[in-house]
């Protein structure tokens, strides 16, 4: 493993040629058949969905999607979803437990997207309806973070049986720049947010909140996204080959423990 | 009006006007209640002889868990759960540990959430109150695994759950262990509720973040205050994103019953019998 410190993963995640979804899924995954929209409202183009074969085995796919240049970023409105995004993860969701395809879900997101129409449209309730949703999905689900994993809009697509991160990827609560901004009323203060936030991938591994890293080439995943792209194929065999030796409910009781035990403080008396 | 206030303060406090024209008297503010809503000023006595609840628009304001408790369950039977719990520093966060301690002695809470078993008119429940005053009842380790036992013990015992909500969202000073209390909750609620238990949340002021985004908009029946505020995601940080004011409305209790996040809005002298009728039709025989 590479010892960056966490602002300098945070650059190397902003890297516009930093590997996105669509440029993983060919490399991952064939037969890919996207689909669109959530029945209720539309389609969120932040939000990819679709089923796919694994090496050979059918997969659910929900990924959030960043874009390389203005224009794609324009396109998936900056990989910030509306609650209509969240609510196709769930049907796509809820399609893969009735056809018993285990999910597969790649997080890359600054966040849910604030907006009038968002919050009229629920949010809130969109992404709480998933986290509920999906601890009761009777089938395996796998989260991974690819880059940026932002607060509850990241989290609507990361309760799962297992969440792994690629190296350099950082998942938070908040922003570094909002923790800034709160902390010391100086948004600048930036890079001293990150580095005291504990949010890299061994600081999650070390709070027993991620359960793998995914290794990237010296540099970052944009060195090498071929090489990357097979990191993670492994990653993604390995577990799914674990997942499927547990039965159903055994593995909801195990999702539901790894989330149970997340949490710390002091209970004299106990 | 405000004038008329100002003299009547004045007459209260044996003030005497000294005739020089405009009245300059500065009030100590603990003596008055400035809606944040409508801006009207009334005496705080008036204020709080009214539930605090501002006369002029309406708004139900923030009260503290155990004022919560004494307007909502019947006397003497509420039995605390968890109650020695205290939150630690886990990712030494700076400036966390000395926060914790000088709310605990400001407030007497240990944390941001009081829950435990009580009746409401006659019906038992298991039941939450989260208080503002304790970091903005934002959701740390504690809140979350209170809320968790509490939705657990309910499911053991088949019991109802009541849970009056407010918070700014997930606590930033544990970091990523504040996040997942969201997923932690929301998995306690979903194995309640497939226990076929009723859940009631009831929104108050102010219900925002990461509690609006998992337990609090999980209720069976949803139920929000006058004027409370609800919402996902700051007010502020939309403006900046849109680069323009938002109306007053938006993110109201009745911003949220027009697109149909909640069930009703229910005033603060009628939650009690409300809350216990619902309890009531939802008994199991
Ligand atoms: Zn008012």
């Amino acid at each position: 493993m590479n010892r960056y410190t966490p602002y300098e993963r945070l650059e190397i995640i902003r890297n516009k040629n930093r590997p996105t979804i669509s440029d993983y899924l060919p490399m991952i995954f064939e037969n890919f058949i996207e689909m669109h929209g959530d029945r209720l409202f539309g389609d969120d183009l932040a939000i990819l969905g679709g089923i796919a074969t694994f090496e050979d085995m059918p997969v659910t796919i929900i990924a959030q999607v960043k874009g390389h240049n203005l224009e794609e970023n324009k396109r998936s409105n900056f990989s910030m979803p509306h609650p209509e995004g969240y609510r196709k993860a769930l049907r796509l969701a809820h399609q893969a437990e009735k056809f018993h395809r285990p999910v597969i879900c790649f997080i890359d997101t600054p966040g849910a997207f604030c907006g009038i129409d968002a919050e009229k449209r629920g949010q809130g309730e969109a992404i709480a309806r998933n986290l509920m949703e999906f601890s009761l999905l009777r089938t395996p689900v796998i989260s991974i973070v690819l880059g940026e994993g932002g607060s509850g809009g990241a989290l609507a697509l990361g309760v799962c049986d297992n969440l792994a991160m690629l190296e350099n990827a950082l998942y938070s609560v908040i922003s570094p720049r909002g923790c800034a901004s709160i902390l010391w009323k100086d948004a600048s203060r930036e890079k001293e947010a990150t580095n005291i936030m504990k949010i890299t991938a061994e600081d999650l591994l070390s709070l027993g909140v991620c359960d793998g890293i995914i290794a990237e080439p010296p540099g970052g995943a944009h060195i090498s996204p071929q090489l990357t792209a097979e990191n993670i194929t492994n990653y993604i065999h390995d577990t799914l080959k674990n997942l499927h030796e547990i039965d159903i409910d055994s593995l909801l009781k195990t999702r539901y423990d790894k989330f149970r035990k997340i949490g710390e403080f002091l209970e004299p008396g106990r | 009006m405000l004038e008329d206030l100002l003299k009547a303060v004045k007459t209260r406090f044996n003030d005497e006007d000294k005739g020089n024209g405009k009245s300059k008297v500065s009030i100590p503010s603990d003596l008055l209640f400035k809606c944040p809503r409508c801006s009207s000023v009334i005496f705080m006595e008036d204020f709080e002889n009214n539930q605090k609840i501002c006369p002029s628009c309406g708004y139900h304001a923030r009260i503290s868990a155990q004022e919560r408790l004494k307007l909502t369950i019947d006397k003497g039977s509420f039995v605390e759960m968890d109650a020695e719990m205290d939150s630690v520093n886990p990712i030494s966060f700076p400036g966390y540990s000395e926060k914790l301690s000088s709310l605990r002695a400001q407030t007497g809470l240990r944390d941001a959430i009081l829950t435990g078993e009580c009746t409401i008119r006659g019906t038992r429940c298991v039941i939450g109150v989260m208080d503002s005053r304790f970091m903005m009842a934002s959701m740390g380790s504690v809140v979350g695994e209170k809320i968790t036992r509490a939705f657990e013990y309910a499911t053991e015992k088949q019991l109802p759950v009541v849970m009056f909500t407010a918070s700014g969202g997930a606590r930033m000073q544990e970091g990523i262990l504040s996040l997942m209390q969201m997923a932690k909750t929301s998995a306690a609620v979903a194995r309640h509720s497939q226990a076929g238990l009723l859940y009631i949340a009831v929104m108050t002021d102010p219900t925002t973040g990461g509690v609006m985004a998992s337990f609090a908009s999980l209720g069976d029946v949803i139920i929000a205050e006058p004027k409370v505020l609800i919402g996902f995601a700051g007010r502020r940080v939309i403006e900046d994103t849109i680069r323009q004011r938002l109306p007053d409305d938006f993110q109201s209790a009745e911003f949220m019953l027009e697109h149909g996040f909640v069930d009703m809005i229910v005033e603060r002298s009628r939650m009690r019998r409300t809350l216990s009728r619902i309890l009531k039709l939802h008994q199991q025989s």
